[in-house]
């Protein structure tokens, strides 16, 4: 796989191993199924994988819209830490989803991200979810990040402020 | 009323990824609320540890089209158009609840808002807005 320039994210040929494990590194990303397919710069793609249980509909068996919000909330945060020269840590501002229509049922969904635009502070991205081309869209985002939100707060932050990180120190 | 409510409620619970995520409803009078238990699996940052934002969203959606159908006194739940979401605070990993409030319900498209907050009412963690097509009649 051929890319223009080498990736803001990290060097060297194990770039996409790294962000596939990321993808991975969140619990509900695995929960999910989701997957890292590709990269190039501040594109990612990915697919989130058919399962029963996920399914919103059950006369129809069609995937809940749930599914696609995590999958592209995340595929959206990845491609904003790709755009990154350091990776780092981003947290979603907001995220709009269009659904163009229902996914197909029993059939994995596959999505692309983008982002077009990094500041210091604030990270754009579109995403667009399919299950063969972007052209039929199951559904189209847009999103905002913010870039290393975490700066200032510690690991454990949300166990309880500042008692329990005090506790532990 | 309160049948539609157990229907809709026993609806809920027959969605395969409302069990995933572990969602129940309760509702008094015609306001529902969806509560969400923590779980590990619906953890987004590990470090913190906070809630995915998409965890937060599906129950916004859910409580969405779940209150539009007792608000129109449908059986069948509504299908969404767009949604938007705005996160608030970090959701900490502990028990989250949620809460909509339809808006406009026209004859085809219905606007609600919802919003997902956990110890304090006041503090919500996330809010929702969103367009969902609603049950067209037969013939």
């Amino acid at each position: 796989m051929a890319m223009s320039e080498p990736p803001p994210y990290g060097e060297g040929a194990d770039v996409l191993e790294r962000v596939r494990t990321m993808m991975q590194w969140t619990p509900q990303g695995r929960a999910l199924g989701l997957e890292v397919t590709r990269i190039d710069n501040a594109k990612v793609w990915g697919r989130a994988p058919y399962k029963s249980e996920l399914v919103g509909d059950p006369e129809t068996g069609v995937i809940a819209g749930g599914v696609i919000t995590s999958f592209l909330d995340q595929l959206c945060g990845m491609a904003a830490v790709l755009a990154m020269r350091e990776p780092a840590i981003v947290a979603t501002i907001d995220l709009r989803i269009d659904y163009m229509r229902p996914a197909e049922p029993g059939r994995d969904i596959f999505a692309e991200a983008h982002c077009y635009k990094i500041g210091r502070n604030v990270a754009f991205v579109r995403a667009i979810a399919y299950e063969d081309a972007p052209e039929n869209a199951i559904a189209h985002a847009a999103s905002a990040f913010m870039v290393n939100p975490n700066a200032v707060r510690q690991f454990g932050a949300n166990l309880g402020g500042k008692s329990a990180v005090e506790k532990k120190t | 009323m309160s049948n539609l409510h157990d229907r809709l409620a026993a609806a809920l619970a027959r969605i395969p990824y409302a069990r995933f995520l572990g969602v129940r409803a309760e509702s008094m009078g015609d306001e529902l609320t969806l509560i969400l238990p923590y779980s590990e699996h619906l953890v987004g940052n590990p470090l913190l540890p906070a809630l995915h934002g998409g965890v937060v969203g599906a129950l916004m959606e859910l409580t969405a089209i779940t209150q539009l159908a007792i608000t129109n006194k449908s059986e069948k739940f509504p299908k969404t158009i767009d949604i938007g979401v705005e996160f608030l605070r970090s959701g900490r990993p502990v028990e989250t609840y949620a809460r909509a409030r339809v808006v406009k319900i026209g004859r085809r498209i219905a606007n609600v808002q919802a919003e997902a907050w956990q110890s304090r009412r006041g503090e919500p963690i996330a809010a929702l807005h969103g367009h969902f097509l609603l049950d067209e009649e037969e013939g």
